[in-house]
């Protein structure tokens, strides 16, 4: 194959532009713009569960349901309360009926009646999304329909979300659900509607026993981010790596 | 250059500029990284704001005792106060002006939340004045009674 100099200058030219074409498409940031989208987070929302306080009355899946306009029959919630119940012989009876939306009313825990002189100890643990710092179900979202916002809390974008459903295979936690009715998938957002007009989330709000609060941990003056700096508090699944947010009081070893 | 070889390349070539220009009518313009991780921060702006206009339902005692400024003070003073209103009495959104009367729930299983009976031990619940709902007037609203708002009957 000949080639002139003049043909082969044309096709280095011609070629460089086709293979520049893809890249202009992209965004470069300069190192001061990077900078500051880190820097001017001035809010980290995070959440604090004392399960020492909580009775199980269930009022926060109540209210979480009836706030965000979850179906209030379906067998889904962005909030729910667990049981757990120690036997002396070591072993954990754990239910959470309807997600505790009703409450914990009937001593029996799957049909099973537990002899009272038998537990020893009991409690209720209420769980909500992690809003986990590297979160794993943004991290495999194959269409970028869910995102950590600055303020830390993860959204889903009900437009764009195809209902692939990885992100609620990925999660760790279990907290995130198909809606049917939107047909996309869902979780908690610590009621990112409320929060941002300065009110607390439904459950935070609706629950009597100071068991939920929501708190900022970028202001050294919040009383949830002074509880989480100088009390023992403990996350889910620390072992994953996800760096969860919402902290607990009183976690027990077999709270999974 | 072959034909065989620069059909293929200009179908190929003309394939990715149309998707680009499908792209670039289809991908909404805040679609993009906002913040400091690709990985966790790209996202169409927009919807920050779409979730911030979604509608409140629940708006808290505060809001109920600009009218119902009796009901709210009786409460008050009741082992209840920690309780908020809308808790019995349903989320107050529209309410007075679409929605004239909210619906309370008046039932047994409301009050039961608490008051069951699960004899706990190291558990708050435990603590928790209970009743045996089958045991306990079991015929009867809760209200018939034990007024939700002072629920102490010695101190009526």
């Amino acid at each position: 194959m000949t080639c002139s100099r003049r043909q082969f200058l044309k096709d280095t030219a011609t070629t460089t532009l086709a293979a520049a074409l893809p890249v202009s498409t992209m965004v470069f940031l300069t190192p001061g713009e990077l900078k500051a989208a880190v820097e001017n987070k001035k809010t980290r929302w995070t959440f604090l569960v004392d399960t020492n306080k909580c009775v199980g009355c269930g009022m926060c899946v109540k209210a979480c349901k009836l706030e965000n306009e979850i179906p209030y029959d379906a067998p889904v919630t962005r909030t729910w309360v667990e049981r757990y119940v120690i036997t002396k012989d070591g072993e954990a009876h754990i239910d959470s009926p309807m997600g505790g939306r009703d409450g914990f009313i009937d001593d029996k825990i799957r049909d099973e009646v537990i002899d009272p002189k038998d537990i020893t100890k009991a409690f209720f643990v209420p769980k909500l999304c992690n809003q986990c710092e590297n979160a794993p179900c943004v991290q495999v979202c194959p269409v970028g329909a869910t995102y950590q916002t600055e303020d830390g809390v993860v959204l889903i974008d009900r437009d764009w979300c195809i209902g692939c459903g990885y992100c609620i295979m990925a999660c760790p936690y279990g907290v995130r659900f198909f809606h049917p009715v939107t047909k996309t998938a869902d979780k908690c957002n610590f009621c990112y509607h409320r929060t941002s007009k300065g009110l607390e989330p439904a459950c935070v709000q609706a629950c009597a026993f100071d068991a939920r609060k929501i708190g900022n941990l970028k202001d050294p003056d919040d009383p949830v981010a002074k509880t989480i700096a100088t009390k023992r508090v403990a996350v889910l699944k620390d072992e994953y790596g996800t760096k969860p947010h919402v902290f607990y009081l009183g976690l027990d070893e077999n709270v999974r | 250059m072959k034909n065989h070889v620069l059909r293929p390349l200009w179908l190929a070539i003309g394939l990715v500029l149309l998707i680009m220009v499908a792209r670039h009518f289809m991908v909404p313009e805040d679609f993009g990284v906002h913040g400091d991780s690709f990985t966790y921060n790209y996202y169409r702006l927009s919807n920050v704001d779409e979730w911030k206009d979604f509608p409140v339902k629940y708006q808290g005692r505060e809001r109920c005792s600009k009218c119902h400024e009796e009901n709210f003070e009786s409460i008050s003073h009741s082992r209840h106060k920690k309780i908020q209103c809308e808790n019995c009495h349903g989320p107050a959104a529209g309410h007075p002006r679409e929605v004239k009367q909210l619906v309370i729930d008046r039932s047994r299983e409301q009050c039961l939340r608490c008051h069951a009976l699960l004899d706990y031990p190291n558990s708050r619940r435990g603590m928790m004045k209970g009743v045996v709902s089958e045991k306990h007037k079991r015929k009867f609203e809760c209200s018939k009674c034990h007024n939700p708002h002072n629920p102490n009957l010695e101190d009526r």
